[in-house]
């Protein structure tokens, strides 16, 4: 049992809105062992924060069970409080303050005395390369430093869990590696365990869990090779000369499993790789339809995660 | 526990002192305030201004309404020709008082029988009362004088020197501006002090969860009790900074002597500060949104102002409302304020109030801490 950091079993969360109630978690279950980085990997609205939120306490559940390192998320809040951090979505910490300011205040509600506090801080800023930024007000730090800073504060406490909530939203890319290295580095030396949120699937490359949450549901969870996996067939890319017919065709032809768009591309899921190539060009070919740069691709997760969300979709028509 | 209560303290602070204008603004409302207020009082209570019907025209009459003039309680806009156009004028808003002096003003005088016809607006109160107030003594002292030179004109060997400590005599005792400032400033300083407690703190929480704050707030181990607390403190220096600015201010500018103990002013105003600072916290703890809260303490603050005693004797209130008083601190402290300040009576008559407001105070704190919602939801 200690294995496990974060758990949730049948985990419901229904708002109650104008437009009647809103199941924003339906019958969640996840399990994160200790020291994996788990990805929460869905589309905005996808009840990615929601999910978050009630696993840290922060919103009541409607139905099921969540813990943290054992300890309920509802009954014992304050147990979970002091071991674990988290990053918002947004930017909550107190834009008036300036990074020290935050940093020590942070550390003081988390009863850490004023010589851990002076030994662990300028690590913790090193870390997060914002030494030479003490004196700025938090509000007026770029993105990526408000999120470094957010990041330094949630891990002043020395947490064994941190829940990060897309913590690269309104991040420059350079700052997006950055950040990641980071978490790496704290994988690594501390063996922390990280559960992050984020829609973007270049970002899932680099967890060793990733959970697709849909619609409040979790729809698959397994590791990034194992997801990619769980889609059928080869992936064929094309760019063909006249969109809307060639894609209308495609859908019928034998062997083939899926049909995606991909900005001005066309991604076929075939059964048998060449033999749907050659399927593909004839009937291409035949309604006199041109095309380039056709060529077989290793599915990513973003192929991946269209093709689980749309077969969820036909489940879901079907019932 | 008191680590984090300082570190949430150590953080208002820094927060309230790098927003300039809003500390600016909080040091010097109260202030501000109580000047206008006072200043509005007096010159409610002075210059009204009034239409006279001298019927009489004589020397008699002129020497009545110089009289009235001098005074500086009315200022004599117009004079008409009898009641119905002094009516008149007060209907149309032009005056606020008029008086009927009658034809043979002076005979009636010689006779010792005069009577005059104050006609005063009775839908202004403070006014009604201060012109009644103010024409019944000029009137009495017009009368003595009156009286005393007719005395002195019939016995030459008093002089009408020896006479005159009389009149400045009921001069001071019946001057109804001077005690209205003595009953009024002390409790416009409980009543100034309890306005801006609550404004102080009822955006303290609400505005934290209008900026998201909350959340970091709420995922970090303070409890709601630590919170409130932490953000008390830096509030009560700010609120104990503007009680002593007033009551310097009311005692030196409006000459209103405080007769009784300071130190134990002092401590009873700071029970009774935190206690205005607790009832913003319950506000700002059940406020959805900063609108609310400014609503709630609107409302709060009119209300106190009316039914707490500060105005209206609450004697006079039906129970019900007598019993809503006892939500408003100001309800505890107006008869501690009034007692020090200005009968100088010591804690051996106040234990009654001092014991309801620290009661009021502690238990309005854990009460805002239990309505704290420590969830987003
Ligand atoms: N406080 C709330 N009240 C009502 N509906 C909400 C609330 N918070 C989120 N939702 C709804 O729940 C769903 C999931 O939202 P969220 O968890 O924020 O998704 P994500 O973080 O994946 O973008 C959305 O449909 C959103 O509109
Ligand atoms: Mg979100």
């Amino acid at each position: 049992m200690t294995e496990i950091a974060i758990s949730a079993n049948g985990l419901v969360k229904t708002f109650r809105t104008r437009k009647g109630p809103l199941n924003a978690i339906d019958n969640l279950t996840l399990e994160v062992g200790r020291g994996e980085t788990y990805g929460l990997l869905g589309p905005d609205g996808a009840g990615k924060t929601t999910t978050t939120r009630v696993i840290l306490g922060l919103l009541s559940r409607t139905g099921g069970q969540s813990s943290i390192l054992g300890f309920d998320s509802m009954r014992d809040t304050y147990a979970i409080r002091e071991r674990v951090g988290y990053i918002a979505q947004q930017f909550v910490l107190p834009a008036d303050l300036t990074v020290i300011e935050n940093m020590r205040f942070f550390a003081s509600v988390q009863g850490i005395s004023q010589e851990a506090q002076d030994a662990r801080i300028p690590e913790l800023l090193a870390f997060a390369g914002l030494t030479d930024f003490t004196r700025r007000l938090a509000g007026q730090l770029s993105g990526g430093m408000k999120k470094k800073l957010a990041l330094a504060c949630s891990l002043i406490h020395q947490p064994q869990v941190v829940l990060l909530d897309e913590p690269t939203l309104g991040v420059d890319p350079v700052s997006r590696r950055e950040f990641w290295s980071l978490l790496g580095n704290l994988r690594a030396e501390k063996g922390l365990t990280i559960f992050v949120c984020t829609p973007y699937m270049d970002e899932a490359e680099r967890c060793n869990q990733v959970g697709l949450i849909y619609k409040g549901r979790l729809i698959a969870h397994d590791t990034p090779s194992g997801i990619k996996k769980m889609v059928p067939g080869h992936l064929l890319e094309f760019k063909p000369a006249k969109f809307v017919p060639a894609r209308d065709l495609m859908g019928g032809l034998p062997g083939v499993l899926e049909v995606q768009t991909y900005g001005a591309m066309l991604h076929i899921f075939v059964e048998e790789a060449e033999r749907g190539r050659r399927t593909i060009e004839k009937t291409l070919g035949s309604h006199g339809l041109e095309w380039s740069g056709m060529r077989i691709i290793e599915p990513r997760m973003e192929e991946a995660f269209i093709s689980l969300v749309s077969r969820q979709e036909a489940q879901d028509h079907d019932q | 526990m008191l680590r984090r209560i300082l570190a949430i303290t150590q953080k208002e602070f820094i927060q309230t002192v790098r927003d300039r204008t809003t500390l600016m603004i909080m040091l010097s409302m109260p202030l501000l305030q109580l000047i206008l207020f006072a200043y509005a009082i007096h010159m409610d209570v002075k210059h009204i201004p009034m239409v006279i019907a001298d019927q009489s025209m004589d020397q008699a009459s002129r020497s009545y309404i110089t009289d009235m003039v001098r005074s500086d309680y009315f200022d004599i806009i117009s004079t008409v020709q009898g009641e119905a156009d002094v009516i008149h004028a007060i209907d149309a808003g032009t005056a606020r008082a008029g008086l009927v002096i009658p034809p043979n003003f002076a005979a009636q005088v010689d006779r010792g029988s005069a009577n005059v016809l104050l006609l005063v607006d009775g839908s202004d109160p403070f006014t009604t009362q201060s012109a009644y107030n103010a024409a019944n003594v000029i009137s009495q002292t017009h009368a003595i004088t009156l009286a005393l030179d007719d005395l002195s004109r019939s016995m030459p060997a008093i002089s009408s020197q020896d006479l005159s400590p009389l009149t400045t005599h009921i001069n001071i005792l019946y001057n109804p501006d001077l005690k209205d400032l003595w009953f009024l400033i002390p409790g416009m300083i409980a009543m100034l002090l309890q306005t801006q407690t609550i404004a102080l703190t009822s955006l303290a929480v609400v505005r934290e969860r209008e900026a998201g704050t909350i959340e970091q707030i709420l995922v970090s181990p303070i409890r709601p009790l630590e919170l409130m607390l932490g953000k008390t403190l830096p509030n009560l220096l700010i609120a104990l900074i503007n009680m002593l600015t007033i009551v310097v201010v009311g005692t030196l500018a409006f000459g209103v002597p405080f007769q009784g103990n300071f130190p134990l002013f002092l401590g009873l105003a700071l029970i009774y500060v935190f206690a205005g600072l607790g009832l913003g916290l319950l506000i700002s703890s059940v406020s959805q949104n900063p609108r609310q809260a400014q609503q709630l303490n609107m409302m709060i603050s009119l209300v106190g102002l009316i039914i707490s005693g500060f105005i209206f004797p609450r004697y006079t209130m039906p129970v019900v409302l007598q019993g809503i008083g006892y939500i408003f601190p100001l309800t505890y402290f107006i008869p501690i304020a009034r007692g020090i300040f200005t009968k100088g009576i010591g804690i051996e008559f106040l234990w009654g109030s001092v014991a309801a407001l620290t009661i009021f105070a502690v238990g309005i704190i854990f009460f805002a801490a239990r309505l704290f919602r420590q969830r987003l939801d």
